[in-house]
């Protein structure tokens, strides 16, 4: 279940450019951690770095650690599929699988795996994850029906529901309402709320609105200019980033003197 | 030709609303248009006799003439933009029409001629004991088939997997020289492909061997390029963010591509290696050097020569026998089946892809 997340000094790199730079944090179990900041300063780098989604890009590296409860995710014996099984991802645009029906999307998890589950099982599985996604009601006569078919809220919903399915420990999301109609981001930011009770959640959001509902804790990154790396220039509870912050650059963006 | 009037009609909806310089408003009746080619029709039939002009180059003039009527009608009527509308239309239009000329005839020719052997006898027996009239092409529609099944049974699987191993996982400088290897077999000469199975071959069974097997190998050298390039181009459609929802459920690399990439791309890849084998199905040279031509029946690719159906329209055509008439019909039904079955296959490359395509389900 829920699990902390420790980062010491972590430099991302493409190739030879350093996109992040010396990233020291802590991901507090059972709680959503907003990371806000401008375009281009590596929140999203940051996010796949936590899942070892980011060494799937050609010349994708990382220094540093990143530690889950005592675990070193950058470990020498440590499988990335491992990782990425007990830390999920839901991307900015909804990506179900356009060959396969709802009820498989939410299933793909398992079934990909190949993991041998009984038929009464995996059925109980597909319901919970729906439920937990805030989608059951709106799909469940038409379980076979293309997962294409949804609208984008719902699209991104059922993605999260097979992000859920697998189980994992940390939900990580990349911008995951910037897609979305207000209504639809609504219905998101709720299962956020709900979600947080079983999982460790990591949203990158472009809205500071709802960095300020939804989260605990709020990262701001920045960049000193372009080609420069990103940084981490405050950590704070969530609170005090847009009340009263530490640094300077932060009530700025905040406060929409730039970005 | 309707195409004259339809794009009209459809430019004819945006028409700007403000008047412009030399835009003038008038509106030209569709039939105005049909008129201006009836018209250069009749003057260059009258100036037929006078000319002693041939079929091709009445419906040339007409051509040029009733585009250029429609041309300056349209200018002075309805505007400069609208003329050169019109022109352009036209240009196109005949352009296409150039292109199907040899088309249309080719099929016409093939059908009226190959029609009157298209019967029972020419699907069911062979030509053992045939002198003169009568036989049939079973043992080349055989051998066509078996040879055909042989190389796409070699020719698929080696070049999926190099169209995976290109888009997946290569990288860099082997990916580069792969790359530069499939282009190059691409132009080999089909006789070259022949020979190199022929030379193969002659190795370890002496020279004059003719196998089934070795035009099967000659056809692949020609197909596995195709089917790595169609292949290729298919799985880059795949969007790359299916692979990483894939990987982020902790599913391995080579479990993404078996049961994400390659059902996804599943359509554009039955089309590719359809098309691919209505290319090679055809082939000609290297299946004169490697198998040869027999009057029997024969479907044991591993055994002696193989009767094809391009390799029998040749020799029914260069060798036909006294009198020539009979072969020469057979050559021409031969080379009828031929075309059916590339249609035919045409035909099923549309309806997989129709058919497997992602649903949207909307
Ligand atoms: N695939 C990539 N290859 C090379 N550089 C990249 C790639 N993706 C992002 N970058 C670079 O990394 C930096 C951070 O990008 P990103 O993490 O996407 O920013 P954010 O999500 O905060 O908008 C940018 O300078 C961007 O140009
Ligand atoms: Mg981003």
């Amino acid at each position: 279940m829920a699990k902390r997340i420790d980062v010491s000094d972590l430099n991302i790199y493409y190739g030879n450019f350093l996109a992040v730079e010396g990233v020291n944090v802590s991901i507090e179990p059972r709680s959503i951690t907003a990371l806000i900041g401008p375009s281009g300063c590596g929140k999203s780098t940051f996010l796949r770095s936590i899942n070892r989604m980011h060494e799937v890009i050609p010349g994708g590296r990382v220094e540093g650690k990143i530690v889950m409860d005592g675990q070193d995710l950058y470990g020498p014996d440590v499988d990335p599929v491992d990782v990425r099984r007990q830390i999920g991802m839901v991307f900015q645009r909804p990506n179900p699988f356009p060959t396969m029906s709802i009820y498989e999307n939410v299933a793909a998890g398992i079934r990909l795996n190949a993991k041998k589950m009984k038929k009464s099982d995996l059925d109980d599985l597909v319901e919970r994850s729906l439920r937990g996604a805030n989608l059951w009601i709106e799909v469940k006569d038409r379980l076979n029906r293309p997962g294409a078919g949804l609208s984008g809220g719902q699209q991104q919903r059922l993605c999260i529901a097979r992000a859920i399915a697998v189980e994992p420990d940390v939900l990580l999301m990349d911008e995951p309402a910037s897609a979305l109609d207000p209504i639809s981001t609504l219905a998101i930011e709720d299962l956020m709320a709900d979600l947080k009770e079983r999982f460790t959640i990591v949203i990158v959001t472009h809205n500071m609105q709802q960095a300020a509902r939804v989260s605990e804790q709020t990262g701001f990154f920045n960049l000193n200019g372009v080609g420069q790396p990103g940084r981490l220039i405050e950590f704070n509870p969530t609170e005090k980033i847009f009340s009263n912050p530490d640094e300077k650059a932060t009530e700025d963006y905040i406060s929409g003197r730039f970005g | 030709m309707s195409q004259i009037s339809t794009a009209s009609v459809a430019t004819g909806g945006s028409a700007p609303s403000g008047p412009r310089r030399s835009e003038r408003t008038g509106r030209l009746p569709n039939w105005a248009l049909w008129a201006c080619f009836a018209g250069a029709a009749v003057v260059v039939g009258a100036l037929w006799p006078v000319f002693d002009l041939n079929i091709a180059l009445f419906v040339l003039y007409t051509v040029v003439l009733g585009t250029l009527a429609v041309y300056l009608l349209t200018r002075t009527t309805e505007g400069s933009r609208r003329a050169t509308d019109r022109l352009v239309t036209c240009l196109v239009v005949s352009a296409f029409g150039l292109a199907m000329v040899p088309l249309v005839s080719l099929v016409w020719e093939v059908v009226s001629r190959g029609a009157a052997r298209l019967d029972g006898e020419f699907f069911s027996s062979s030509l053992v004991g045939i002198v003169g009239e009568g036989g049939g092409a079973y043992h080349a529609i055989m051998g066509t088939l078996i040879i055909t099944a042989l190389t796409t049974l070699i020719s698929v699987p080696i070049g999926l997997m190099t169209a995976i191993f290109l888009v997946e996982y290569a990288r860099g400088r082997l990916k580069r020289a792969i790359t530069f290897m499939v282009d190059v077999m691409t132009g080999i000469p089909s006789i070259v492909a022949g020979l190199f199975a022929y030379a193969l071959f002659a190795i370890f069974l002496g020279p004059g061997i003719r196998l089934g097997i070795m035009g099967a190998i000659a056809l692949s050298v020609l197909m596995i390029p195709v089917v790595v390039r169609s292949a290729e181009e298919v799985l880059k459609l795949v969007p790359n963010e299916l692979r990483e929802a894939s990987y982020a459920l902790g599913v391995p690399k080579w479990r993404t591509i078996v049961k994400v990439v390659i059902p996804t791309a599943i359509a554009g890849l039955g089309t590719g290696v359809t098309l691919a084998i209505a290319r090679v199905v055809g082939e000609t040279a290297p299946l004169l050097i490697t198998l040869g031509i027999t009057n029997a029946t024969n479907v044991n690719a591993f055994d002696s020569r193989m009767a094809t159906l391009p390799v029998y329209a040749y020799y029914q055509l260069t060798q036909p026998g006294v009198p020539p008439q009979f072969a020469t019909d057979r050559a021409w039904t031969a080379a009828l089946v031929l075309i059916i079955l590339v249609m035919g296959l045409n035909v099923v490359a549309r309806f997989i892809s129709r058919f497997f395509a992602p649903k949207s389900g909307r």
